[in-house]
């Protein structure tokens, strides 16, 4: 019998802790979820990145993933559901020194927030956007969302789902985003590097994480949560600059990850100065 | 630490020790960091923490190489590692 | 082109653009929209002009990015406004409480035409008056002008701004399309002579920061992002660090603090204005495009003998009921002009709790209320 005894743990601090809002841990996310990974990923990178702490705002919708905005000892926004990616707009539009991430969930951003995520990737807005991926609405109790594999059991799909689900990094890249990755959460050393990337790239950036909801995807649909990090382990695929259009999510093929996407093109802000102010400067 | 092939300069590596530090409140008892330690010097303590979870307790001090991989698998900003000179004797 | 925020002068222009005129001079430098009729003019005045002044326009994906742009921009440092009519407005609402919870300045402008639903997309009403009190769920005060001419248009614009960022909330300017689309004089005074309004931004150490502690006259001091304040906004109900907080105690203070920061300052934010009410017997009783209408039924009224006098809303939100109160006791009878089939009217009706007949003199919206309407009613009805 082992116990972590109080002497041993006085000494350093989480690493992490200046940038967390440490008055509100431990957060609301469950035993086994992901987000929270996901979550100290992202922070790891900011804090990598070396830039000023204070020019970041992190903007997050609705939903387990949209809580983010409120742990994090930035500049924080928690909005509407769905809205994460407009509201992060008129934020960076307004002080373009901002460095702005919104950080939501799959169905914050893609069903209810589908079209803002289009719009804005299509303007090429200077943001990046993490994708928290667990396949499920997860804060309102398991309901079927935009990327719930086709035949999984939710409770609004109690016989399984007819529906089949998007293929977000396609999705994004025919939007026209200028980065776009996808991770799992256990491919934590890729995805902060990958977020790095994506913070230091101007342009719309994106990156989906896959990320298990032990409690309303997992168990109804017999997955435990160690099971479901094993599929991530042993199911995948890292294959940089695959065609976005293989990158259905199928666990029994093989899921691929890696950096599919990396371009240069000018931001809205960028096309907006060159366009739009210069003519009237003639 | 078992090889099925010893490195040649196998006696010049100089192993880094590593410290593993538990918040014990902030665990959640997902035993992530337990599974995936490449070390396995972690295991489910038997005490409960406030929430009434088991928090991963260290049972191979010296085995930690450092390599931080519990800390950013963690869901719960509950465990780190610091590197230390040399591993701590308990 | 000109490239100063205030076109100070004399011009012949539309109410769209006489507000968005106004928008500019009162600092506004971000303009997130969706064309709609008949609000289109305002953005596409808004397009044309901010780049001159180094604001920024976004036409957004649809009305409910649009708040949600205006309200990020507000965070960002930046004074921000949106136009619509009644089907953006209806998307709008989404937003509105967020800024509302939020505690967000900004100016949202609804160009009203006849609803509901598409309706009548180029024909003016005021069918959206009890929309814009009540259309976001949830408890809440707001402020909502209604001008009655390109001139005032400018001015409420200002105005609007100004208590916005006085009161930290979205302020509404209720328009509706014959304002919108008529062309008049509009005076733009110089620069200097018009009142700007800014936001308080906070002062004292950045880490006992405290988001909505109330600072002077009970509205927070507001910092923009970026500022080193690190703070969290919230659409939840919150405490005063800005943090999510799930309990009834919490709620009641925090919707005391929204809704008294309104309640408590009637006397600042509620205007009215009169025509002829002093000796009058009977009054008319209106706001908007509608107050003309009223005015001229004053005189008709008067040529005829009856002694007919006028108060005009000139903010229609927070509801002015003291005034209505004081004047049940002044007046035999009261006549409400609105385009719609009775909303401020039924408010009214609520303050003069039956001491005088009030009569509605309205329709489902498409056009101008004649006044022969008004004096065919102060005849027959009282």
């Amino acid at each position: 019998m082992r116990y972590n005894s109080d002497n041993f743990m006085k000494k350093p601090e989480h690493p992490l802790n200046g940038l967390i809002r440490k008055d509100r841990i431990p957060h609301i996310w469950c035993s086994g979820c992901g987000i929270g990974t996901v979550f100290s990923s992202c922070l790891t990178s900011i804090k990598n990145s070396g830039l000023d702490l204070n020019k970041f705002a992190m903007v997050s919708g609705i939903g387990c993933s949209g809580r983010a905005a409120g742990y994090v000892k930035l500049d924080s926004f928690h909005t509407t559901h769905g809205r994460a990616i407009p509201f992060a707009t008129g934020l960076k539009l307004a002080n373009t020194d901002l460095n702005v991430i919104v950080f939501s969930g799959d169905g914050d951003l893609f069903a209810i927030g589908g079209n803002h995520f289009i719009h804005a990737a299509r303007r090429n807005m200077d943001i990046t956007v993490i994708c928290v991926n667990n396949f499920i609405y997860g804060m309102t109790g398991g309901q079927v969302a935009a990327t719930t594999p086709h035949s999984a059991i939710s409770t609004t799909t109690p016989f399984g789902n007819p529906e089949s689900p998007f293929n977000l990094p396609l999705l994004a890249y025919a939007s026209g985003a200028t980065y776009v990755a996808r991770w799992t959460m256990l491919h934590v050393r890729d995805l902060t590097e990958s977020i790095g990337e994506a913070l230091s790239r101007k342009g719309f950036s994106f990156i989906e994480i896959l990320s298990p909801c032990p409690i309303n995807y997992g168990r109804r649909n017999k997955k435990l949560p160690m099971e479901i990090l094993k599929m991530y382990q042993e199911n995948t695929i890292i294959k940089n600059n695959a065609d976005p259009a293989e990158l259905d999510i199928d666990f029994e093929r093989g899921v691929i990850l890696g950096k599919f996407i990396d371009k240069d093109r000018p931001t809205y802000t960028e096309n907006y100065d060159k366009i739009c102010r210069s003519t009237q400067n003639v | 630490m078992n090889f099925w092939r010893v490195p040649l300069d196998t006696n010049e590596i100089d192993v880094v020790h590593g410290e593993v530090h538990i918040i014990d409140d902030r665990c959640k008892g997902c035993g992530y960091c337990i599974e995936f330690c490449p070390r396995h010097i972690l295991e489910f303590s038997l005490q409960f923490n406030a929430k009434g979870y088991h928090p991963p307790v260290v049972k191979n001090f010296k085995d930690c190489v450092n390599c931080h991989y519990c800390e950013v698998i963690c869901p719960e900003f509950a465990i780190f590692s610091v590197e230390v000179d040399e591993p701590p004797v308990v | 082109m000109v490239k100063s925020a205030v076109l100070t002068g004399e011009y012949f222009m539309t109410g769209d653009v006489a507000c968005a005129e106004g928008a500019l001079a009162a600092g506004c430098r971000f303009f997130g929209g969706y064309p709609i009729t008949p609000a289109t003019e305002i953005a596409e005045r808004m397009a044309q002009r901010l780049v001159d002044i180094d604001g920024t326009f976004i036409q957004m994906e649809d009305e409910i990015a649009a708040v949600a742009s205006i309200l990020g921009a507000s965070w960002g440092g930046v004074k921000s406004m949106t136009a619509t009519s009644g089907p953006g407005f209806s998307l709008m609402m989404e937003n509105i409480g967020l800024g509302i919870i939020t505690e967000t300045p900004c100016v949202i402008v609804n160009v009203q035409r006849a609803g509901p639903s598409t309706g009548l997309p180029t024909q003016g009403a005021q069918g959206d008056m009890m929309q814009a009190k009540w259309g976001s769920h949830g408890d809440y005060e707001i402020i909502a002008l209604a001008p009655s001419s390109p001139q005032e248009f400018f001015y409420q614009t200002i105005e609007a701004f100004n208590l916005s960022e006085k009161y930290r909330l979205p302020v509404l300017i209720m328009s509706d399309e014959i304002v919108g689309h008529m062309s008049e004089k509009v005076i733009i005074p110089a620069a200097d002579e018009i009142k700007i309004v800014s936001r308080l931004g906070p002062k004292g150490r950045k880490d006992l920061f405290k988001l909505y502690a109330p600072g002077p006259g009970g509205i927070s001091p507001m910092p923009a992002a970026g500022d080193g304040y690190n703070f969290h906004v919230t659409g939840l109900t919150h405490d005063e660090k800005g943090y999510p907080a799930m309990n009834v105690d919490t709620h009641a203070q925090m919707m005391s603090r929204l809704t008294g920061k309104i309640k408590n300052n009637l006397d600042d934010i509620i205007r009215t204005d009169s025509y002829k009410l002093d000796d009058a017997e009977f009054a008319i009783i209106s706001y908007g495009v509608s107050s003309r209408t009223s005015m001229a039924a004053v005189d008709m009224a008067r040529d005829l003998g009856i002694k007919a006098g006028f108060l005009r809303l000139i903010t229609v939100w927070p509801f002015p009921d003291d005034q209505i109160r004081a004047l049940a006791g002044d007046v035999k009878g009261m006549v409400t002009v609105e385009i719609n089939l009775g909303q401020i009217h039924r408010e009214i009706l609520r303050c003069v709790e039956g001491r005088v007949p009030v009569h509605l003199v309205g329709h489902s919206g498409g056009t101008i209320i004649p006044p022969e309407d008004v004096v065919k009613m102060l005849k027959e009805a009282f």
